[in-house]
């Protein structure tokens, strides 16, 4: 992790126009965490967001690389540009840490989380889950005489659009894998 | 080799001469291997807490590594206070902790503790080894993280099962780690430090503790740079000592309790070069008022650090030493530029600072100052051979104020945590690096008796600290802000029942002085300096004198208190929800 790369903004007095100028707006950002995968790894990102107050809004983590024993953990996190600089330092600092990129700032790239919802109902509002589970291109996964249960792949958002409307069409269940992402191209 | 041999073997290899520890349970197969081996000399502590610090001094005023050896349970939780400590300060620690065997793991066995989950915060990184086979790189991977980048304590579990098992072992040569932290700055980004440098009016030199691990070469160089400049110096309390307290240019410590010129010159500079310092909130006080007008370079080898509270202009990620070359190479190559003129003018204002006289103070011919008896043991004791350690409080900020660092890896102390207890045991892992030396423990009286217990190690292997208590009968520093912020209710602020030192020194076998009169003074610090072993010097002092200067909380730079005069409201509500 190099301090100097991180994004320009605006100072009149800064040599290298570190931060942005809205320094106090909370920001989104999507964060890729390559980790050796040894014990307590997991314990090591999460304490350091737990002990240092930073947000976690979503966290995902899988081995992706066997041979090397690589995982990569996905954390959509918030705050102001100058705390995103500091998770992303502090992050860099933790010993099997190999990389941290952050996604929001690194171009553009895709994100996708996967979910599944419980819908219960009967009649009218069983034929109208459905059809909006087509529209939502969900998969049914299991289903019963009395439910549901679809699968939707997409944006964070999209999922929350979802479930909106599966709320008062019998909605009784959901899983959330949180997000997973990569940069484009 | 068994495991416990690769344990010796290991620290054999990596150099280690000297380990504090403590056994048990745990950790008896290292013991027994350390009992038939005479490369290592272990020194047996009186509490675990004591192994760490005295670890720590022995890694501050070496730049080696410190180890400390103890059991599981108990001795690893009683580890965590100097874990902590070691963290904040940045020092180099390798801890190694007796565990249950693995297949008792996770079953609440006897003096078990989950022993990496407890450290994990506190720990630069730490190892649960479960395989013999692995032992020994872990080791070596242990004291390649705990010294390289930003130093600091690690620690390595160790269950008996593995310790007893048998394994391969190698050395430490083929130890991989892609823990390869940068050492040399961005070149462009020093570039554009010396610009600044050229044109600056009222440049400052503000370094800290950094500039001390990264070596004695790092403080050679500060000090041809800061000669070659001719611009001020301030130091944190960690950073005392890299450049000389008797050097010109030198304005003194910085921060809460730092002197007025050094304050006062950092917030009216236009050029702030921070060198291996974090911006640590002793030293800024109030964020939005931290020296306003001035264009800030860090020079830091941890990148979180940069940029963590204060926004700086030029950063520059690296070690200090390397840093510190390439700017005196550049500086050189563009004609060693400086703005002497604006620099003359600087130095006049900073002059005018100086004549305030802050560390000036009321003296009485009666009760001993506490400043004036750390004036005395300067005196007395300038010339000496010598390392300072203090405990936590008044006494620490008096010692950094009225005693003079020449050099670095001489001044141990508990910087960022504030351990109170740091000091005696500090002063023993000091004296056990450097046995002719003189080594004076500079301590307040509660404080000291947090880890007095440590005097018998002293004993045990004829250390010769000498333990300087300035005596107040009160918790000094918890006074002092109990009378500024609280009313003057004093609430648990008085040492009751206090031992007579005199006789505890002699209880211990010790040489215990008692001195209240300022006549019998230098007297007295002589004799304390003639005997030939522990001492215990019981300096009953002043029991009301505060701290000054002071910046209150929540208050800038340039809003110091500097005496016992209108103190009175000091601290406003919003301060006051400070530390």
């Amino acid at each position: 992790m190099n301090a100097l790369n991180i994004t320009k903004g605006t100072s009149s007095k800064s040599a290298y126009n570190l931060r942005s100028g809205h320094s106090d707006l909370n920001e989104r950002h999507t964060l890729a965490v390559l980790v050796a995968n040894e014990p307590g790894v997991l314990a090591r990102v999460i304490g350091l967001f737990s002990g240092r107050g930073y947000n976690i809004e979503s966290l995902t983590v899988a081995e992706v690389d066997h041979e090397g024993h690589t995982s990569r953990i996905t954390i959509v996190t918030s705050g102001t540009p100058q705390i995103i600089e500091q998770i992303k330092a502090q992050l860099g600092r933790i010993i099997p840490v190999y990389d941290v990129h952050d996604l929001t700032v690194e171009g553009p790239s895709v994100a996708r989380e996967l979910s599944l919802f419980k819908v219960s109902g009967k009649g009218e509002k069983r034929v109208e889950a459905l059809r909006l589970a087509d529209v939502f291109r969900a998969n049914v996964v299991d289903s019963t005489l009395d439910s549901f249960t679809f699968e939707v792949v997409g944006s964070p958002e999209k999922i929350d659009a979802f479930a909106e409307l599966m709320r008062p069409l019998g909605l009784s269940e959901m899983a959330r894998t949180g997000v997973a992402a990569l940069s484009r191209g | 080799m068994s495991g416990a041999k690769m344990v010796v073997q290991a620290l054999i290899d990596q150099g280690v001469d000297t380990v504090f520890g403590y056994p048990g349970g745990a950790v008896l197969p290292i013991y027994d291997e350390i009992f038939l081996q005479n490369s290592i000399k272990h020194f047996l502590v009186r509490h675990e807490q004591g192994a760490v610090h005295a670890a720590e001094a022995y890694a501050r005023s070496t730049g080696k590594p410190g180890v400390v050896l103890v059991t599981s349970g108990p001795g690893a939780t009683n580890a965590v206070t100097g874990l902590t400590d070691a963290l904040m300060d940045s020092i180099p620690l390798v801890v190694l902790t007796g565990q249950v065997p693995t297949f008792m793991i996770g079953s609440d066995a006897f003096q078990e503790a989950d022993t990496v989950g407890i450290t994990r915060p506190c720990t630069k990184h730490n190892w649960l080894v479960k395989d013999t086979d692995a032992l020994a790189q872990t080791l070596h991977t242990a004291f390649h993280v705990a010294c390289s980048g930003r130093p600091g304590p690690v620690l390595v579990d160790i269950p008996k099962d593995v310790q007893f098992a048998n394994g391969s072992y190698e050395g430490p040569a083929k130890m991989k780690s892609h823990y390869q932290p940068q050492l040399k700055g961005d070149l462009d980004a020093i570039t554009a430090l010396v610009t600044a440098m050229e044109t600056a009016q009222k440049p400052i030199f503000y370094t800290g503790g950094g500039v001390i691990n990264s070596g004695p070469v790092a403080s050679q160089l500060l000090r041809e740079l800061v000669e070659a400049t001719n611009f001020p110096i301030t130091s944190t309390l960690m950073g005392l000592g890299c450049y000389p307290g008797n050097g010109g240019n030198w304005l003194g410590m910085l921060g809460m309790h730092g002197l007025y010129e050094a304050n006062m010159a950092m917030h009216d500079c236009d050029l702030m070069i921070n060198i291996g310092a974090r911006f640590d909130d002793r030293i800024t006080g109030r964020l939005d008022a931290f020296s306003p007008g001035s264009t800030k370079a860090h020079i830091d080898i941890d990148a979180s650090s940069i940029n963590k509270v204060i926004h700086v202009d030029i950063p520059i990620l690296g070690d200090v030493a390397h840093v510190l070359e390439d700017m005196l190479r550049v500086w050189k190559a563009r004609g060693r530029k400086t703005n002497s003129k604006a620099l003359k003018t600087w130095w006049a204002e900073i002059d005018g600072w100086r004549k305030i006289r802050c560390l000036d103070y009321a003296a009485d011919r009666k009760v001993i100052k506490p400043q004036y008896a750390l004036e005395r043991l300067e005196a007395l004791t300038k010339d000496h051979d010598r390392y300072i350690t203090t405990e936590v409080g008044q006494h620490q900020m008096w010692a950094a104020q009225y005693m003079t660092f020449n050099d670095p890896n001489r001044w141990m102390t508990s910087g960022g945590l504030g351990t109170m207890g740091y000091g005696v045991p500090a002063s023993i892992g000091a004296q056990v690096a450097h046995p002719g030396s003189l080594v004076i423990n500079v301590a307040g009286e509660a404080s000291w008796l947090m880890n007095m217990q440590e005097m018998g190690t002293a004993m045990q292997y004829g250390l010769p600290v000498k333990q300087f208590i300035l005596n107040n009968e009160r918790l000094g520093m918890v006074r002092q802000w109990q009378e500024l912020l609280h009313g003057e209710r004093y609430s648990q602020s008085w040492s009751e029942s206090l031992p007579d030192f005199v006789k505890l020194a002699e209880a211990f076998g010790a040489k215990g002085i008692l001195c209240s009169d300022p006549a019998d003074l230098d007297e007295a610090i002589m004799e304390m300096l003639a005997y030939d072993g522990p001492v215990i010097f019981d300096c009953l002092v002043e029991k009301h004198e505060n701290c000054f200067p002071m910046i209150p909380s929540g208050k800038a730079h340039n809003e110091m208190l500097l005496g016992d005069t209108a103190i009175k409201g000091a601290i406003d509500a919003s301060g006051s929800v400070l530390v």
